[in-house]
């Protein structure tokens, strides 16, 4: 085992039926890092998921795990990981201390820790004052870091989260960010997937994008947005929203551009010459009577070079957007 | 790995007892209606009513051990949190048999309810070794036929539904009520096929006081029944999470 890395894969592949879901995927996440798996929905970010943590048998290839060799030492991969899975899943008929006692019996957590153990997750998740209330009880957010306190009751030296911050509301979700940058700083391997361009600059060292299976980048944030540098990325925000039916317009008429739908109001059109951008998105908003509050030239972003890596259309990452919001 | 995975089992056990077993729904299917039912026949003929006990006892068994049995992986598996129990270090053959003992745990507290009431109630003297030579293996098979059935479908209402046919006809065809002897030959044929058949058998033996070397065939097809039932639900979960 390669010291420096504690997750290897190698040419792990994963078929449902004849659907491949996973193609030939190679990566190694090194000890103490945030690695992210960036795709959109339905780009294997889950599945691959399943495969590391043994809830799935891979097809092909192979995983190592601290080590263990995936296949045949799933057990002892499992002593030593923690899963948050996209779906908070603990028993609903259980308090939230309970629930961590619970888990911690599963590990094999000493009977004299367990309980000193989940008092101190539920004090540092902020659930302390509602450890004895039943988990179904609790909001989503709080949910939510239940789900992954539990993850944590046994001291896993590697944590997988699985799109850790959908469905929460934004404090929610800074919140549970600035736990995992916490997590990181005590020394744990952090391997998420998320589906949020701006949650993964935010919080991973290194990203891998995803798409229809395929990985096909692996590098920093910072290299990512360095290999787009040299567009120019125009910000255009209209006073009101656009209708399908003007996006559809305006992704034709710069066919030959990438445009990112921010929102509603505002997209970011990359790849043409700044003044024919303006020139031509000033006439769109005149021939469709429409308003435009500004238009900036911007730095690029994360979602600027995620598109132009992965070629997916604004109409692709408008559905994604749409589909899970924060 | 053997200690994960009994460390494992134990607390499945419990936890299920705590979540799903010990709860009015599962204690009303699994003692209310079998007593309900057995009343039934005795006010239509409350001569003998002694010789419906070894038929109350096996319903208390078959109706305690798939009362919730039968719904509780495919509830968990719905609702994600089988995912957790998988996560844990223990291997799937083990979840699986946390949720079989944990039926036949409950199945064994109703069963002991329903006898330690007919011994003092009758005044019966049982031999309490051949009796849980019978109960025990029965709880098991009927814990992991509720399983099977379980993790033959998706919904929680399609296990309830399926278990409900093999259920009825054993009650009819396995001699709670009947004797199998007096059947024709052709749900004699059947009866033998049905578990239930072989706990009634082995019931009556010691009810009669005569259980002879009869009984350890009934010990001996109940647990080829448990494993029967159990090995292929462990390959269908195993086939969900493939």
């Amino acid at each position: 085992m390669n010291e420096e890395y504690v997750i290897q894969v190698s040419e792990l592949t994963k078929y449902y039926d004849k659907h491949l879901a996973v193609d030939n995927i190679n990566f190694n996440v090194k000890q103490g890092e945030i690695f992210g798996f960036l795709g959109p929905n339905g780009a294997g970010k889950t599945t691959t998921i399943r495969m590391l943590t043994g809830l799935s048998k891979p097809s092909k290839g192979n995983a190592s795990i601290l080590g263990f060799n995936q296949h045949n030492e799933i057990v002892e991969v499992k002593k030593h990981i923690g899963v948050v899975p996209e779906r908070s899943n603990l028993y609903d008929e259980l308090s939230g201390l309970d629930n961590l006692i619970f888990i911690g019996q599963l590990y094999g957590v000493p009977r004299h820790l367990r309980r000193k153990r989940a008092e101190e997750l539920l004090k540092m998740f902020g659930l302390y004052e509602r450890k004895d209330s039943l988990f179904r009880t609790y909001s989503r957010g709080m949910k939510r870091s239940l789900t992954i306190a539990a993850a944590l009751v046994h001291h896993p030296k590697i944590l997988f989260l699985d799109e850790p911050t959908v469905g929460l509301d934004v404090v929610a979700a800074r919140s549970l960010r600035n736990l995992i940058n916490n997590l990181k700083s005590k020394g744990i391997t952090i391997f998420l997937t998320t589906h949020y361009l701006e949650e993964a600059d935010m919080l991973c060292d290194r990203v891998g994008i995803i798409v229809k299976g395929c990985i096909i980048k692996i590098d920093t944030p910072n290299q990512l947005k360095k290999a787009i540098a040299d567009d120019s990325i125009i910000e255009c925000i209209f006073t009101h929203e656009l209708s399908e039916k003007q996006m559809k317009m305006l992704t034709k008429r710069f066919s030959k551009s990438r445009i990112i739908s921010k929102d509603s109001q505002t997209i970011h059109i990359s790849g043409g010459v700044p003044n024919e951008v303006y020139e031509e998105l000033t006439l769109f908003a005149k021939e469709q009577n429409i308003q435009l509050e500004s238009i900036n030239s911007i730095k690029p972003s994360l979602e600027d070079a995620f598109i132009k890596i992965t070629g997916l259309s604004p109409i692709v990452m408008a559905v994604e957007k749409g589909g899970k919001n924060q | 790995m053997i200690n994960d995975n009994l460390r494992g089992i134990y607390y499945i056990v419990l936890k299920d007892m705590r979540t799903y077993y010990l709860k009015p729904p599962a204690v009303s299917w699994g003692i209310v209606f079998p007593l309900a039912w057995i009343m039934a026949f005795y006010l239509r003929n409350p001569q003998g009513f002694e010789n419906l006990i070894p038929g109350l006892i096996a319903m208390t068994i078959l109706f305690s051990t798939t009362a919730a049995g039968a719904v509780v992986i495919n509830f968990e598996l719905r609702i994600g949190s089988l995912e957790r129990l998988l996560l844990a270090p223990i291997t799937l053959s083990a979840v699986l048999l946390g949720k079989i003992l944990g039926a036949a745990l409950f199945g064994l507290i109703m069963t002991l309810i329903v006898t330690i009431g007919s011994i003092i109630v009758f005044g019966l003297h049982l031999n309490i070794f051949y009796l849980m030579m019978i109960i025990l293996p029965s709880l098991l098979v009927f814990s992991s036929f509720g399983a099977l059935l379980c993790v033959m479908v998706k919904e929680v209402f399609e296990a309830q539904t399926l278990l409900n046919l093999p259920r009825f006809l054993m009650i009819f065809l396995s001699g709670v009520v009947y004797p199998v002897s007096a059947m024709p030959m052709i749900l004699q044929y059947i009866s033998y096929i049905l578990p239930l058949t072989y706990t009634i058998n082995g019931l009556d033996h010691i009810f009669n006081a005569n259980p002879g070397s009869m009984i350890f065939v009934d010990f001996i097809v109940l647990i080829l029944f448990f494993v029967l039932f159990t090995l292929p639900a462990v390959k269908l979960l195993e086939k969900k999470f493939a």
